[in-house]
């Protein structure tokens, strides 16, 4: 099995090796194969379309958690110019499981906030595969009441399998630095933009999303409890995942017609990592339309708005 | 003597088959102590052991009236009840799971929001009902709690909440984590507005509903040995695969750690919650201990200072100022 390719990509991959072969031979041979190179592309291509065009929660979800899937810090060098990183909590450490600093967008100062997952082992465990600690929050709140005083807009970047569940974090307030984040960012008197890019694991997703602009990139993901966690309390069995999938509807498309997302920005074919260089490109210009819409807002309307918004959530007809 | 003896021993032999014959219903062993109680006396005692002070759960409705005065208080956004939006469905329907909790609690959802007096003073308190699907937090909650907030926001007396929950409702997916945000935001009103808001945080309270308004709080007090945390302790085994330290996440372990302000028995809630809300809001102390209200409690009290910033003193009572 091909790593990079999930298992029902393998298909794909299949073809995809025989292409390789295939390039090769005829760099080695006089033999003109273009034609059937041509002809094995464009099966390729059909192929990936096909299996695409339907996929489950459950596809989708470990697609959003790929490998190969950008991180914050891709976007911020595909997306951004004169990145500065700032670190730390000014209490505790730096987290490295959150990054986040000022930066322009097409020349515009902001403040970038999001998780980092890391790429191979060494820097997996160092980023804590993307689960912060109480200091990351707090540094990302330390970040964003920053980005208030400049009046900078904050665009956050959202992609945890969740708050880590660790002995030291609670030890040192997971709930409330995560509650904190809540209560201050429905308060903070600057836009806030977010965007799901990979798992919107739970609190510890929605502890830098509370925002006046929610966007999903098409194979994101965004939910109360991974799939496993849900499956294994309410079926017992964590094998259930794909049911549970299913049933939290935690794809952009199933939220965005709840209602709870606002943008969905789709991905190339196969998914973000196949090419993140036009995916940024599309992000780039999703991220500085919804900040043009919010700039004609005054602050007083911006904060009303944001209010109206979270009261929103869950209403009814009685 | 013996003439003595025969007449009790008959009396005594016949309580006791009167006991065997009463239905169990009336009887409860502390999981603690296992000391047998008498659950009419249990109720009296608001739940905690007679024996070793051993605090067992309370519904939300119990909770609310014994908290609050006798007589003083109203529900507030009972209208608002819950509907299963996504169709939610696993081993069982979520309507079902709701019709069943329904059934078994005669609550319509998790969270019982009243207004009412403690010791004569205005006061907005709500409590979660942990038979409720584990107290989970969905729309009804999220909605009832910031209504609470509201009528406490627009007439400027405190917040009291009792939390008792296993985090967000999983049946309602993401709406149920949004109701984190939502909680935390009405909170953040009450904050600015300088309206004392007191979360109690009862065993137990975890994930979604400990990450947002439980941890919220002026003051977050903590009944004795409840658990108290965000990710539950077999989660957080199974992802450090170490043993967890003795007492880890009770309120004990918690106030060592700076999380809670204080530990409070039940016994005592009324007492202390009123000593401290009197002196946030500028109201006299109480005179005597928590002696049940009698008929002019509602003259008690209030010439009160104004606090800065407030137009208005925010308690005078009608036919108040008894004692300038």
């Amino acid at each position: 099995m091909n790593p990079n390719y999930l298992d029902f990509e393998q298909p794909i991959a299949e073809l995809e090796a025989k292409i390789e072969e295939l390039r090769l031979v005829g760099d080695d041979t006089e033999i003109n194969i273009t034609d059937e190179l041509a002809k094995l592309l464009g099966k390729s291509r059909s192929l990936t379309e096909s299996i695409f065009s339907n996929l489950s929660a459950w596809q989708i979800s470990q697609l959003s958690r790929h490998p190969k899937r950008p991180y914050t810090l891709d976007y911020l060098n595909l997306m951004f110019d004169d990145f500065e990183e700032i670190h730390g909590d000014r209490h505790f450490s730096d987290d490295a499981a959150i990054v986040g600093g000022i930066a322009r967008l097409e020349g515009r100062p902001v403040m970038v906030i999001g998780h980092q997952k890391g790429r191979e082992v060494k820097e997996k465990v160092r980023r804590n595969f993307g689960m912060p600690r109480p200091e990351g929050y707090r540094k990302a709140l330390r970040l964003m009441e920053m980005a208030e005083r400049f009046h900078l807009p904050v665009l956050t970047f959202i992609d945890t399998p969740g708050a880590y569940p660790g002995i030291d974090a609670e030890e040192r307030g997971q709930s409330e630095a995560i509650a904190f984040n809540l209560a201050k960012m429905s308060q903070l008197k600057t836009p806030i933009i977010s965007t799901v890019v990979g798992e919107g694991g739970s609190g510890g997703a929605l502890a830098i999303g509370v925002c006046d602009q929610l966007t999903m990139l098409q194979y994101s993901t965004y939910s109360v409890i991974s799939p496993e966690g849900c499956a294994s309390i309410l079926w017992k069995s964590a094998e259930r995942a794909p049911d549970a999938a299913k049933a939290m509807g935690i794809t952009s498309g199933r939220l965005h017609e709840l209602g709870l997302v606002d943008k969905v920005v789709p991905e190339p074919l196969g998914g973000a990592h196949r090419n993140p260089e036009a995916l940024a490109m599309d992000l780039k210009k999703a991220l500085i339309e919804s900040l043009a819409h919010l700039d004609v807002l005054s602050i007083d309307e911006l904060l009303d708005r944001r209010y109206k918004r979270l009261m929103s959530y869950g209403l009814t007809s009685e | 003597m013996s003439n003595w003896l025969d007449k009790i021993i008959p009396s005594l032999v016949r309580s006791e088959n009167k006991r065997a014959s009463v239905p169990e219903g009336l009887w409860k062993k502390c999981p603690k102590c296992e000391a047998v109680l008498y659950l009419p006396e249990l109720e009296k005692n608001l739940n905690v052991c007679t024996k070793c002070e051993h605090h067992m759960r309370l519904a939300a409705r119990q909770r609310l009236e014994t908290f609050l005065d006798k007589g003083s208080f109203t529900e507030l956004a009972a209208e608002v009840e819950p509907v299963d939006r996504l169709k939610f469905r696993d081993t069982k329907k979520y309507k079902d799971r709701l019709t069943a909790a329904q059934k078994a609690t005669g609550e319509k959802d998790a969270l019982v929001a009243m207004r009412g007096k403690l010791k004569s003073m205005p006061v907005v308190a709500v409590a979660f009902d942990f038979r409720f699907m584990g107290g989970s937090m969905g729309a009804v909650v999220g909605e009832r709690f910031v209504r609470a907030v509201n009528v406490s926001l627009k007439e400027k007396i405190p917040l009291i909440c009792f939390s008792a929950s296993g985090g967000a409702r999983m049946q309602e997916a993401l709406i149920s984590l949004m109701q984190m945000a939502k909680t935390s935001a009405a909170l953040e009103k009450m904050r600015q507005a300088g309206i004392p808001y007191i979360s109690v945080l009862t065993d137990p309270v975890y994930g979604g509903v400990s990450a947002s308004l439980a941890m919220l709080g002026d003051l977050n007090i903590a009944e004795p040995k409840a658990l108290v945390g965000f990710a539950g302790p077999r989660v957080i085994e199974q992802t450090v695969r170490e043993k967890l330290p003795e007492g880890f996440q009770r309120a004990e372990f918690l106030l060592e750690h700076g999380q809670v302000d204080m530990i409070v028995s039940r016994l005592e809630m009324r007492d202390r919650l009123y000593s401290m809300l009197s002196m946030f809001m500028h109201r006299f102390a109480e005179p005597v201990s928590d002696v049940k209200p009698t008929v002019d409690a509602d003259v008690v009290a209030v010439t009160e200072p104004k606090r800065a910033g407030e137009q208005q003193a925010s308690t005078v009572e009608q036919g108040a100022a008894a004692n300038s």
